[in-house]
């Protein structure tokens, strides 16, 4: 399909302003890792495996946003007049992202639980629903490979993504009701929420901040690749329709009908 | 025809087709009791059977309810009925209540023969006590559990390749009947916890069958849209 | 200290999942974006 380029043909997703946010980041990531590992201090209750917290709250962070952005992102592709995919595929993006920050932070978090409660798993609200969280974002994943137009992809897993913020709240709620009738008798009452200042507490807040530049970096190269895919799709339906005009000897035979009513992408769709 | 009539018609119609062909009965039933046969196996202690004996009879219900979901739609992409019946004009939330009116059905009938089984295979016995907690928890469970198996099995339904999808989308959304119904039928039964504990777990089942039978009256139609 | 498995671990983990993503992304960019002429991409 090279003859299909009439004009420049620049093979990547990058601009000025994603390279400079991919250094940037870089560096920060980079500060990370050394402020992490070597410069913060160990904590005097939790010893070196705040180390660990470092890159754990920062991940969860990350998987949360995105999901947020997935919710939100869905809504205003139903509920706005223009039903611009756009916002679709920024969901699609978005999603992607959050599954892979979802299974680092449950990763990280069953080695940080297994250093610091000894235990891999705990049943208590927080984990759980984010266990729950991520296999219903891997749902969403595969609702949004079922095939069919962009549109039906788009309102499929827009609905389904809206169906997910109704559920959370349940989950998370039952879970906590739930665990509130096994309170942990355990010596040490060791939670989730961790006391941190000074250098510490500065080195996870500049965790969330790199990691969420990662997160941004990230959304605009993944949703720029859904986007010329869908293009893509769409050049090959044309492609496809004027081949078979071609095909077909009286030029009003032509009249074939199209695979799909899609109208001619609209490229002015600004992402 | 006005929304009404339209749901009980789909309700009548789904549910004599049940009545004459007899695949719930005849299938899922027997698959419900062979599930908890299979605990039996698989847990063999008695005590500790007796027990847990809510949880198995819940996690019975989820595997038929996906069973039952998948027998609801393939009744209508057979003939392609559910476009049909969208192209005619139907009102999707009317063929959601419909759909899951007939479900709720089936799943109230699958659940009491599971807490029947429960009695016989398990020693379970319910305290007269917790008896209206059962009856409640076991209506709103089944209309809970019909609404979002009507909801997600319409997702699911249909095209090749997405059968499989419908358990990894339904089992973590019924995570909360789950816990909530397990919960409220241990109290009924006198397994763990007082009557008066397992309320609260009922109402926790109970907000989730309003939540999902409003979402999906709302959600069902843009859903299978095609 | 054997914590220092489980941190290194953790970072790994994160990191080098991250990195594998990145390179993910980046290939799947290149072949969506060079059979596109310029002018269609919204972003440039």
């Amino acid at each position: 399909m090279a003859d299909m380029a009439t004009g420049r043909t620049t093979a990547t997703t990058a601009t000025a302003a994603t390279r400079t946010l991919g250094i940037v980041t870089l560096v920060g990531v980079a500060w990370l890792i050394v402020s992490g590992l070597l410069v913060s201090p160990a904590d005097v209750n939790q010893g070196e495996s705040v180390r660990i917290l470092y890159l754990h709250a920062p991940s969860a962070w990350v998987a949360y946003l995105a999901f947020v952005v997935t919710a939100g992102a869905s809504a205003l592709y139903l509920f706005t007049k223009k039903h611009s995919l756009g916002w679709d595929r920024l969901a699609g993006a978005s999603a992607e992202i959050g599954v892979l920050f979802m299974a680092v932070t449950l990763v990280v978090g069953m080695l940080w639980g297994r250093l610091t409660w000894g235990v891999f798993w705990r049943w208590d609200a927080r984990l759980t629903t984010t266990a729950f969280l991520f296999v219903t974002y891997i749902g969403y994943l595969a609702v949004r490979r079922l095939g069919g137009t962009p549109e039906q992809r788009a309102r499929r897993s827009g609905v389904l993504a809206l169906l997910a913020v109704l559920e959370i709240p349940l989950v998370h709620f039952s879970v906590k009701l739930w665990r509130g009738l096994h309170q942990d008798a355990t010596v040490l009452r060791p939670n989730g929420d961790v006391k941190l200042d000074g250098f510490m507490l500065f080195t996870l807040i500049f965790g969330v901040a790199v990691f969420t530049l990662m997160y941004v970096w990230l959304v605009l190269h993944r949703q720029r690749t859904l986007t010329a895919e869908d293009l893509l799709d769409d050049v090959g339906l044309e492609i496809a329709i004027a081949e078979r005009r071609g095909e077909s000897r009286p030029p009003d035979l032509a009249a074939d009908v199209p695979r799909s009513d899609r109208p001619r992408p609209d490229i002015t769709v600004g992402f | 025809m006005t929304w009404w009539r339209t749901a009980w018609l789909i309700a009548r119609r789904d549910l004599l087709v049940e009545w004459r062909s007899r695949v719930a009965l005849n299938q899922v039933f027997p698959f419900a009791g062979i599930v908890m046969v299979m605990f039996g196996f698989a847990i063999d202690d008695t005590r500790l059977m007796e027990s847990i004996a809510p949880g198995l009879v819940m996690v019975a219900t989820m595997f038929s309810l996906l069973v039952l979901v998948q027998r609801s739609f393939a009744l209508e992409s057979e003939d392609g009925a559910l476009d049909a019946l969208r192209t005619a004009g139907v009102s999707s939330s009317a063929l959601f209540w419909g759909k899951s009116i007939a479900l709720a059905a089936q799943l109230a009938a699958l659940q009491a023969l599971l807490i029947v089984l429960a009695v016989v295979l398990y020693g379970s016995s319910v305290r007269p006590a917790g008896a209206p907690l059962l009856v409640a928890t076991w209506l709103s469970g089944s209309w809970g559990l019909a609404t979002v198996g009507t909801l997600y099995g319409g997702l699911a339904a249909g095209a090749r390749g997405r059968e499989t999808l419908l358990p990894l989308l339904l089992l973590p959304v019924v995570a909360p009947v789950l816990i909530g119904a397990t919960r409220a039928v241990e109290a009924a039964l006198g397994a763990r916890g007082t009557v008066v504990d397992g309320w609260p777990w009922m109402g926790l089942v109970a907000v989730f069958a309003v939540v999902f039978c409003v979402g999906g009256t709302l959600a069902f139609g843009p859903l299978i849209e095609e | 200290m054997e914590d220092a498995g489980f941190i290194v671990a953790c970072y790994v983990v994160t990191f080098g999942g991250v990195a594998a993503y990145v390179s993910y992304v980046l290939r799947r960019g290149r072949r969506a974006t060079e059979q596109l002429p310029d002018e269609s991409k919204p972003w440039m």
